[in-house]
């Protein structure tokens, strides 16, 4: 069975907020989910089928689906991290094209900023029971040094830059700086990259994302529905989604998960790189964005740095435009998860709705891919392509 | 700088895994072999990862070359964390010790040494071979 074609995205909704010290996580996820159903025209009492991981407070969906008010017969609570929502996209429309539900909604929120926590650097507290634990929590991974080690390999066998990973960050400053609502709108420069500190080698600050609170919602539904609202049509083309470990001491932190997730998507999609408008790829760090593109075949592999090198991300002036809203990298990164709001920039996009500065011309095809957890140890990876009809 | 000074977090053992800490105790390194496939992997299970095979403890030679790391500048105080590949093939994540850390490079030859946890338990970690 084949999701092209069986789903449309209906509506969107990303929080404005960035702290949200006067709300709860589950006032953030109720917000967002009135938001998408608002924006896609339907009300609570459509909605049959109800996505969320592990940002959602509770018993997987259950708190949440009771919170919200919401009468399903269909609960998906897969949590591959930061790359959940894309795969709840995906999973949404294969319980679409099943009969499973019909209206589908996918909920993300966190305040990570108001509670204060350090993401990048904060020690792993993984409880004793999970096995990797032990081998480990002696050594200190926090998040910024496991993808700094994928940087550090990738600079020493393909001759990547740090120069080369801030233009990453170049390119999602000169995108951010149109976005109202994104945390960092100051246009910054390869030299305010490479000047910026060190968090973990090779990593600077400015290589690192934002830490925000805030959150977004999707509502995925049927081509009959879609068809009755008056929002742009835009039609689920194909998905792919795989975890990459440390496949039992057999290590290379030179590909991620898309590497498989990417394929799978472009293949049912009936789709090619090449015929891509428009690319969010989750952006928690730069070196997360170059390893992603390589891995959807933007490029060779090793070749990343020089694709993403002199403005090659930058609306209107690169061959592929990213991350139009400003990105993780910029803009926010709510609940410390990205790939919720990599989806609505693509959603943007296809429907025109990306700010007059970065909307990418005739943009029918987008790409959504997202990457959660660690890409120094296990994560999961998640790939969307969708089209405007 | 020296990282002797780094609180180092003591591994909870478990039934799977206590030979592997008690040979730390005595300045060992212990891997897993499958019987089956007589594939070694990391980190040790009871049942191979890549057959499902039942496995048995053997000895490293403690000898391996960095495959990758990073300076985590933002600690108190900063420390090499690093990805170590064995001599015998697998890859394993480990500290960078007893070597300035600027000094730090991929592909440099290691050898194991073992460093007290918090709780005494010494864990494998590595310094400059030779």
């Amino acid at each position: 069975m084949s999701i092209n074609g069986a789903a449309y995205i209906a509506g969107i909704y990303e929080h404005p907020t960035r702290l949200a010290q006067d709300k709860t996580v589950a006032q953030l996820h109720a917000e967002v989910a009135k938001g998408a159903l608002d924006d896609a025209g339907l009300t609570r009492a459509d909605v049959d089928g109800y996505f969320c991981a592990g940002d959602a407070p509770g018993l997987g969906p259950l708190s949440m689906a009771e919170y919200l008010g919401l009468k399903l017969r269909h609960v998906d609570s897969t949590e591959t991290g930061g790359s959940s929502y894309g795969v709840h996209v995906s999973h949404a429309a294969q319980a679409i094209a099943a009969g499973k539900c019909s209206v589908a909604l996918i909920t993300l929120a966190g305040r990570p900023k108001a509670e204060g926590m350090a993401t990048g650097t904060r020690p792993f507290a993984f409880p004793p029971v999970v096995p990797d634990a032990q081998f480990e929590t002696p050594y200190g991974p926090v998040i910024a040094n496991m993808y700094a080690m994928c940087a550090m390999r990738h600079m020493y066998q393909f001759g990547t830059t740090s120069e080369q990973l801030a233009w990453i960050k170049v390119a999602a400053s000169h995108h951010a700086q149109h976005n109202p609502h994104a945390l960092r709108r100051e246009v910054v420069t390869v030299e305010d990259v490479l000047a910026s500190p060190l968090i973990a080698d090779p990593l600077h600050r400015l290589d690192c994302c934002v830490i925000t609170d805030g959150g977004g919602a999707i509502v995925v539904t049927t081509p009959e529905i879609a068809k009755s609202l008056k929002r742009p049509l835009v039609k689920v083309r194909g998905a792919g989604e795989a975890p990459k470990h440390l496949n039992g001491g057999r290590v290379d932190l030179t590909y991620t998960g898309t590497a498989v997730s990417g394929p799978i998507a472009f293949a049912e999609a009936g789709v090619t790189p090449a015929d891509i408008k428009y690319a969010s790829i989750y952006d928690s760090f730069t070196i997360s964005v170059l390893l992603q593109i390589e891995d959807l075949g933007f490029c060779d592999k090793g070749a990343g740095g020089r694709f993403v090198a002199d403005g090659n991300l930058i609306s209107g002036v690169g061959m592929l435009p990213f991350n139009t809203d400003g990105g993780g990298l910029c803009s926010n990164h709510p609940a410390n998860r990205g790939g919720l709001t990599k989806v609505l920039e693509a959603v943007r996009q296809l429907r025109g709705e990306a700010h007059p500065a970065v909307q990418v011309r005739n943009c029918d095809l987008a790409l959504a891919n997202g990457t959660g957890g660690s890409l120094g140890t296990r994560h999961g990876a998640a790939t969307v392509i969708l089209e405007r009809e | 700088m020296s990282d002797q000074q780094r609180t180092i977090p003591a591994p909870v053992a478990n039934v799977e895994t206590k030979p592997y800490w008690d040979a730390a105790r005595e300045g060992r390194l212990l891997l897993k072999r499958c019987i089956a496939c007589h594939q070694l992997h990391f980190y040790p299970r009871a049942l191979c990862p890549f057959c499902y095979g039942e496995t048995a403890w053997e000895e490293a030679s403690g000898n391996g070359r960095i495959y990758s790391f990073s300076i985590t500048r933002k600690a108190a105080p900063p420390y090499a964390i690093a990805f170590v590949t064995l001599e015998e093939g697998p890859t394993i994540m480990s500290n960078i010790v007893d070597i300035p850390l600027d000094e730090v490079r991929i592909g440099q030859r290691v050898r194991v040494v073992f460093k007290p946890s918090e709780d005494g338990q010494p864990v494998p970690m590595f310094a400059p071979a030779g």
